[in-house]
């Protein structure tokens, strides 16, 4: 039986222990004088709770250590020297007894121990499976009929069953937290394994990128200095805030204060569209259509403009933010109360020098939060720069050359290499350590002002 | 200057409204000038997005047609002379049938289907016979498999003759459509002179021509033969990861914006979840993807490129979406609805699940979608769970290998046949784009549908 079959099954008991809750606390409720505490439905409920989580529970934990405790019984019945294998070989061991054990045959003759060890597994694995079958079902049926048996007109059922979907809504809030602890934790752990590898001064303060894959494993790794590809997503970003910037503040400002309605009910929806586009077909775009056009413009102009290059990476990606930075600055914008603007003009200014020196002003530490939060989402932006930067990770001044940055060497370095074991994949969660902390902390600092601002209107 | 002198002496009244207007007329000229840049601004938004889905689409929509060949295919005894298939025997068991089976499939496979369709062609075109070793080049070599899988399902087919259209070979594809410089050096061209010239002649018989093909929605990523690849493979992936994403990401992000946004109380372990989910929204995707290569596949070992990983990955990435739109859901119905059930005497959660719930289940509608769009498109994480590995099956269940439609299309831009797959890739984008945009259009509806002015 396997696990989905078993689950399916344990629900289906949950059904009827609704029923027979349901039915029980209707007849004790005709039975006695006195008012139920709670209606039918939150006994049903009850019953079918005390009757589902603790077997669900044993469930969880039995499908998680039952493979380690049947390989530590299996492991200690193989001869002496097979019991201290590394880990990798130790899992490929066990697989090799686990084909044996299903009976599929492996290549070679199994030895004789391996035979025994397989016979051992196929015999626990099956005890555990019945054993799991009857603790969960007694389990089960106990916590039915006990709780069955305990329905009476005092038992506060709906406390009980609220108490448990309140436990049960912050376990799934718990599921950010874990979210964020996974990712610090990962991080941190690799990272910290890269640096056994490489000093963090090297890696924090190098200016060369020259990672070896050397296939002996030892000895020489070459370069990780994090300098140039910290220098290139640099420079995307701030060609990407130069293109997004202006189109985008003055689009929000043009949208909010100038347009008929009838070119703002057009326009927005159309340019929100750019928002929703995925990332890998602005890559695409910047490859095919972008960085050919840049490259024959420079020709024209005499310049040596390069397809994949920064500039095509980072106007690509300025495409890209415009509407979040116009649709930020518009919240912002329409945030400046109606009156400093009523003040203003009365006084005789004209509508561009009242947003200009009344409403931007009033606005800025909004605008300047929301820039920070169009730069994070550029430092971070992945897909553009792995199709349109060119992956050159030198260290240079030219936005017409190809470029490398952050996030384009991650995926370089860890793109189909599952062993975590060299520094050069190692390096991609050192990087990602990185790109995490500088985004979080433009996002705090950005959030900051965006929050100081809001109070001053409230 | 002497100018200037003479006329502070003789009106100052005048000098001044003369200033004035020529201050004047410089502000209104600014204010104008304003004003062209806002617009300038606007139209530079809108005509990015014409450009690029107007380039998308006029390179993308091509590919839809394929070159194919129809012709009168002879399933010829002779060369298919592996019989009737075996008919299971009472007396034998069912291994030895299947064994049987297998070794009549393999002699299938091997047949010399070349011959097959080389005679195929010979017989429309009888002035061919001549460069018979070359016409096997006009055919995907995924036509083959085409023709042995028909006599499979039906074996009935050998000995007679059927109409079949049969994918053209990807370089000739190229050719016929003129996707390639014509004019170039023998040398620099995949396909030799005399294929080509075999190419151009069927094409003007008609036996060659450009027809709507749905290889595109049908077919999983192949190598061996370009011209027959397409999406299904990576359109059941990422509808196994959408399925994932629905069944995990939406139950717990609403789950826990309900417990955020009705029940929880005011403490350190609330203001830390929320600070997390705000912190969440904004960390890059890559780093999910760092995350599922580390905690997923490196200690948990689940499977490399399976839509289980993927779909988990991307759940955890749309988590902070759902969790803020549900919110700002929940939010938007007005108080007075809890307080009134509040005052009837209905429990805090009775409320929100018989009450505030249901009111808000639009919006939480609505903000699910746009998480899962955001999942759909999604690519980078991906990469980094091995979801860029070549799959040539399309796959059944999410623990089966598979890639994603973003994935197919970062897969197919790096193909060398630069001429035959960028309109691929960009046809593969189409499809992409029209699932986003029906995702959204969906969404939108049920927002106008359903919305309710408090």
């Amino acid at each position: 039986m396997d696990n989905m079959t078993l689950i399916v099954l344990l629900l289906i008991l949950m059904g009827v222990a609704y029923q027979l809750g349901l039915t029980r606390s209707r007849a004790v409720a005709s039975t006695t004088s006195g008012r139920m505490n709670s209606r039918p439905g939150y006994y049903g409920w009850l019953v079918a709770l005390w009757c589902g989580l603790p077997a669900l529970l044993v469930f969880v934990l039995w499908t998680l250590l039952e493979p380690s405790v049947i390989r530590s019984v299996v492991f200690s019945q193989l001869p002496p020297e097979m019991a201290n294998l590394p880990s990798q070989q130790a899992g490929n061991l066990m697989r090799r007894l686990g084909d044996i054990a299903s009976g599929y045959g492996v290549s070679g003759d199994p030895a004789p121990y391996e035979v025994a060890a397989a016979e051992t597994l196929a015999r626990l694995r099956g005890i555990g499976e019945l054993a799991k079958i009857a603790v969960m079902a007694s389990l089960a049926l106990a916590g039915l009929f006990i709780a069955r048996g305990r329905i009476r007109p005092q038992l506060r059922a709906r406390t009980h069953v609220e108490k448990v979907i309140n436990a049960g809504l912050l376990l799934c809030s718990g599921v950010a937290i874990l979210t964020t602890v996974g990712i610090v934790f990962s991080m941190f752990g690799e990272a910290m394994r890269f640096f056994s590898f490489v000093h963090p001064l090297d890696f924090f303060f190098g200016t060369t990128w020259n990672p070896r894959f050397s296939s002996t494993g030892h000895g020489n790794y070459g370069d990780f200095g994090l300098l140039p590809l910290l220098w290139g997503t640099l420079m995307i970003s701030i060609i990407a805030l130069l293109v997004a910037v202006p189109v985008g503040l003055m689009t929000a400002i043009y949208m909010s204060e100038y347009a008929p309605s009838w070119l703002r009910s057009f326009a927005k929806p159309v340019i929100e569209v750019l928002a929703g586009i995925p990332t890998i077909v602005y890559g695409v775009f910047a490859l095919m259509v972008v960085g050919p056009f840049f490259s024959s413009l420079g020709d024209m102009v005499g310049i040596q403009i390069r397809s994949t290059s920064a500039l095509t990476a980072g106007f690509v990606m300025g495409v890209m933010i415009i509407p979040f930075v116009s649709s930020l600055s518009d919240d912002i914008i329409s945030q400046v109360p109606q009156s400093l603007r009523d003040g203003s003009l009365g006084m005789g200014a004209t509508k561009s020098e009242t947003i200009r020196q009344v409403v931007l002003p009033a606005a800025l530490p909004g605008i300047v939060g929301a820039f920070l939060l169009a730069a994070s989402r550029a430092i971070g932006e992945t897909m553009i720069v792995v199709l349109a930067a060119g992956n050159s990770p030198i260290l240079h001044a030219n936005p017409f050359e190809a470029v490398s940055t952050v996030t384009v060497t991650i995926v370089n370095q860890l793109t189909g290499d599952t062993d975590f074991a060299s520094p050069q994949s190692l390096v991609a969660f050192a990087l990602g350590l990185t790109l995490f902390v500088i985004t979080l902390g433009l996002n705090v600092v950005a959030l900051y002002i965006v929050r100081k601002y809001r109070e001053q209107y409230d | 200057m002497a100018n200037s002198t003479m006329d502070s002496t003789v009106d100052p009244r005048a000098r001044i409204q003369r200033q004035v207007e020529n201050s004047l007329r410089r502000r209104h000229a600014r204010e104008k000038r304003f004003r062209r840049f806002g617009l300038t601004a606007v139209m530079l938004g809108l005509a990015f997005v014409a450009v690029l889905f107007v380039s998308i689409f006029s390179r993308g929509l091509p590919a839809f047609w394929q070159s194919t060949l129809t012709l009168d295919v002879r399933f010829d005894p002779a060369v298919l002379d592996m019989g009737p298939p075996p008919q299971a025997q009472p007396e034998e068991s069912p291994r030895d049938f299947e064994q049987r089976l297998n070794a009549w499939n393999f002699k299938l496979t091997m047949a010399n289907w070349n011959t097959i369709l080389e005679d195929a062609l010979i017989s429309a075109k009888p002035d061919l016979e001549e460069h018979r070793r070359q016409l096997r080049k006009l055919f995907t070599s995924g036509a083959k498999y085409r023709l042995r899988d028909m006599v499979a399902e039906d074996p009935s087919l050998i000995g007679q003759t059927r109409r079949v259209k049969l994918l053209a070979d990807a370089e000739v594809d190229v050719w016929v459509r003129g996707n390639i410089d014509r004019s170039l050096p023998d040398a620099r061209l995949q396909l030799s002179p005399e294929v080509r010239r075999i190419a151009d002649q069927l094409h003007d018989d008609g036996i060659l021509n450009v027809s709507f093909s749905t290889t595109l929605f049908t077919n999983s990523d192949s190598r061996s033969s370009p011209a027959s690849a397409g999406l299904a493979g990576a359109f059941m992936g990422s509808l196994f990861m959408m399925l994932v994403v629905i069944l995990l990401a939406v139950p717990v992000g609403v789950a826990s914006a309900v417990y955020l946004e009705e029940f929880a109380p005011k403490n350190r372990l609330v203001d830390l979840i929320e600070v997390n989910i705000n912190n969440l929204a904004a960390v890059p995707s890559i780093v999910f993807g760092l995350l599922g290569a580390s905690i997923f596949i490196n200690w948990f070992r689940l499977p490399l490129s399976a839509p289980l990983v993927g779909g988990l990955v991307l759940s955890l990435m749309t988590l902070p979406t759902v969790i803020i739109t549900t919110r700002s859901a929940l939010k938007a119905v007005p108080p007075s609805i809890r307080q009134a059930a509040l005052a009837l005497g209905a429990s805090r959660v009775q409320t929100v699940f018989q009450q505030v719930l249901p009111l808000a289940i639009p919006g939480i509608l609505t903000g699910a979608i746009i998480g899962v769009a955001q999942a759909l498109g999604e690519t980078a994480p991906l990469l980094l769970i091995g979801m860029n590995a070549f799959v040539a099956n399309i796959p059944s269940t999410p623990f089966e290998q598979s890639t994603a439609l973003p994935v197919q299309i970062y897969l197919w831009q790096g193909n060398e046949m630069r001429n035959f797959f960028e309109a691929r890739t960009s046809a593969a984008i189409i499809v992409l784009l029209l699932m986003m945009i029906s995702l959204n259009a969906f969404a939108i509806w049920l927002r106008k549908k359903f919305e309710r002015r408090w």
